[in-house]
């Protein structure tokens, strides 16, 4: 697979090559510079929507409805008591009305409303795999006895909305990623043409002595996989720095959604291989075009 | 004797122009001398490029080492091109290459290993006088030098045919006899060489060689020994 590495020099000296003196490897260095990033971003919306997912499809809240406050703190003290024993439920958490204070202070401020608003009884379950809408309706059976406003919101439901957004978000930036290679591959088509042209004679005369067209493909393959190659990692470090720095920014954001952005070792993995699935398109990309052409001389 | 070269009805027509050459029948018998003469524009060039399979005719038969040439995939080509060794009129040397390289490339196409191409390459650098430019690139070669490395080039794989363009065009007199020794010394091991040129003094310093002449794009044979069969000896002025 790699024999076009190790052409002789004398046979390298055919088609001069000259490392980052034509636009060849700056313009791939920018194709995979911008490559690196629709990855990172596909990657890191993967990631986040996975672990969004995860997190919120096993949960549920149930809220406690009843305007009396003294009868709504015992309702949600015995429906707790009632869910810890289904095995359905993994965890239930009772929310303090502190924390409940806290959920709505961004709407209606810091007063202490408590008293004047009858605000619901929150229960928080963490169940053990994520509930089908049958599993939910007998957890509503199950409390409704207790207390007969209850409500039964799993959490999945609140953030299907979000999740929609970040699957758009995901496939948007990986079809950029099938965009960009196209246009790599387009940019070798030209370059290995003007190449071809630029070695016309060259070429002629090799054949004409008894060269054959893979001889004179390999050249080729060699000359432009380098050229990616190199520009492929002039793509890849800028590309990396940029991450890096995003990846700082966010981190100082900390919160929700957000927070769950980041990249796995599996995604640097797949970023790293950039460049390498880079050189290999544009290697595959010369090749074709070159015997493509060779084809139509005798 | 089978010819190693074989023309049948062939005539050859660039785009939809007039034929530049028509009605080609001639045979080539492996290890003779041929010039092939011919005012400018007659098809001399054209002719050659037939030869060394450089175009396909535009009708009739060309068998070369016993096969047909004119339907040969293109892929078998760059073997066949390996036994011809061509001097274009143009030299046609790699610009960038130094002469040791453009007179070894022909040995590294056909895969020849380095330590083994060395000693012919500096032989036949000697031979053609330019032992003391091995490095030197084409730009800095006189017309005359450039001839003579591409004369070495065509003659360094021991061609079983050697098709030459004006090979003496650019050299001086001393030089055409010298370059002519090395296509007889050739000749004598076997190889048919065949040799283009305007020159006709040069003839008479081949013993033995036989004439073809291109006029129009027709040949005309004027020792009869061209045609297929060969007119007896006895019958040849």
């Amino acid at each position: 697979m790699f024999k076009f590495f190790v052409i002789p020099a004398h046979d390298r000296r055919l088609i001069p090559e000259g490392r980052l003196s034509g636009p060849m490897p700056w313009v791939i260095a920018i194709m995979i510079f911008l490559t690196v990033l629709a990855a990172a971003a596909g990657l890191a919306l993967v990631q986040a929507a996975g672990n969004v997912t995860d997190d919120l499809s096993s949960r549920a809240t149930v809220q406690i409805i009843e305007a009396n406050a003294e009868v709504r703190a015992r309702q949600a003290r015995a429906v707790a008591a009632r869910l810890r024993g289904l095995s359905l439920v993994e965890q239930v958490r009772v929310l303090p009305q502190k924390e409940i204070d806290e959920l709505i202070e961004p709407w209606l401020g810091t007063q202490n409303l408590g008293e004047d608003i009858p605000l619901p009884a929150l229960i928080d379950l963490k169940l053990t795999r994520t509930a089908s809408d049958s599993e939910l309706q007998s957890l509503r059976s199950v409390i409704q006895p207790l207390a007969a406003d209850a409500r039964v919101e799993p959490s999945s439901g609140y953030i299907a909305p979000v999740i929609a957004l970040v699957r758009s978000l995901q496939w948007i930036a990986f079809g950029l990623v099938a965009l960009l290679a196209l246009a790599t591959a387009a940019a070798v088509i030209i370059s290995a043409r003007a190449t071809l042209n630029t070695h016309r004679e060259t070429i002629a005369v090799v054949h004409l002595l008894g060269g054959t067209d893979h001889q004179i493909s390999r050249l080729f393959q060699r000359r432009i996989a380098l050229d990616a190659l190199l520009g492929g990692m002039i793509g890849l470090v800028g590309g990396a720095a940029i991450i890096w720095l995003i990846a700082m920014q966010l981190s100082a954001l900390g919160s929700g959604l957000v927070q769950s952005l980041g990249l796995s070792w599996l995604s640097w993995l797949i970023i790293a291989l950039v460049p390498i699935l880079g050189m290999f398109l544009a290697m595959v990309t010369a090749r074709m075009t070159v015997m493509g052409a060779l084809k139509k001389k005798l | 004797m089978d010819g190693i070269v074989r023309f049948e009805n062939v005539g050859l027509r660039y785009g939809a122009g007039a034929e530049t050459l028509a009605d080609l029948n001639f045979t080539l018998f492996p290890g003779s001398f041929y010039f092939l003469t011919g005012a400018s524009g007659a098809g001399k060039t054209s002719l050659l490029k037939l030869l060394y399979l450089s175009q396909r005719p535009s009708r009739g038969l060309i068998r070369l080492f016993g096969e047909d040439a004119v339907t040969m995939p293109r892929e078998r080509l760059p073997g066949f091109r390996r036994r011809i060794g061509v001097v274009f009129q143009d030299f046609r040397l790699v610009p960038h290459l130094s002469a040791f390289d453009n007179i070894a490339l022909p040995l590294r196409v056909a895969g020849v290993r380095e330590k083994d191409l060395e000693g012919p390459v500096d032989e036949m650098l000697e031979w053609v006088g330019l032992g003391d430019r091995a490095s030197a690139r084409p730009a800095t070669l006189s017309g005359g030098e450039q001839q003579r490395v591409a004369i070495a080039r065509a003659v360094i794989g021991r061609p079983e045919i050697l098709v030459a363009d004006e090979p003496t065009g650019n050299v001086d007199p001393e030089m055409a006899i010298r370059l002519l020794q090395l296509f007889e010394a050739l000749n004598t091991l076997g190889t048919t060489i065949v040799v283009a040129t305007h020159d006709i003094h040069l003839l008479s310093k081949v013993a033995g060689a036989q004439m073809m002449k291109l006029e129009k794009g027709m040949l005309a044979d004027p020792t009869g020994s061209l045609r297929h069969p060969p007119l007896p000896k006895a019958q040849r002025n």
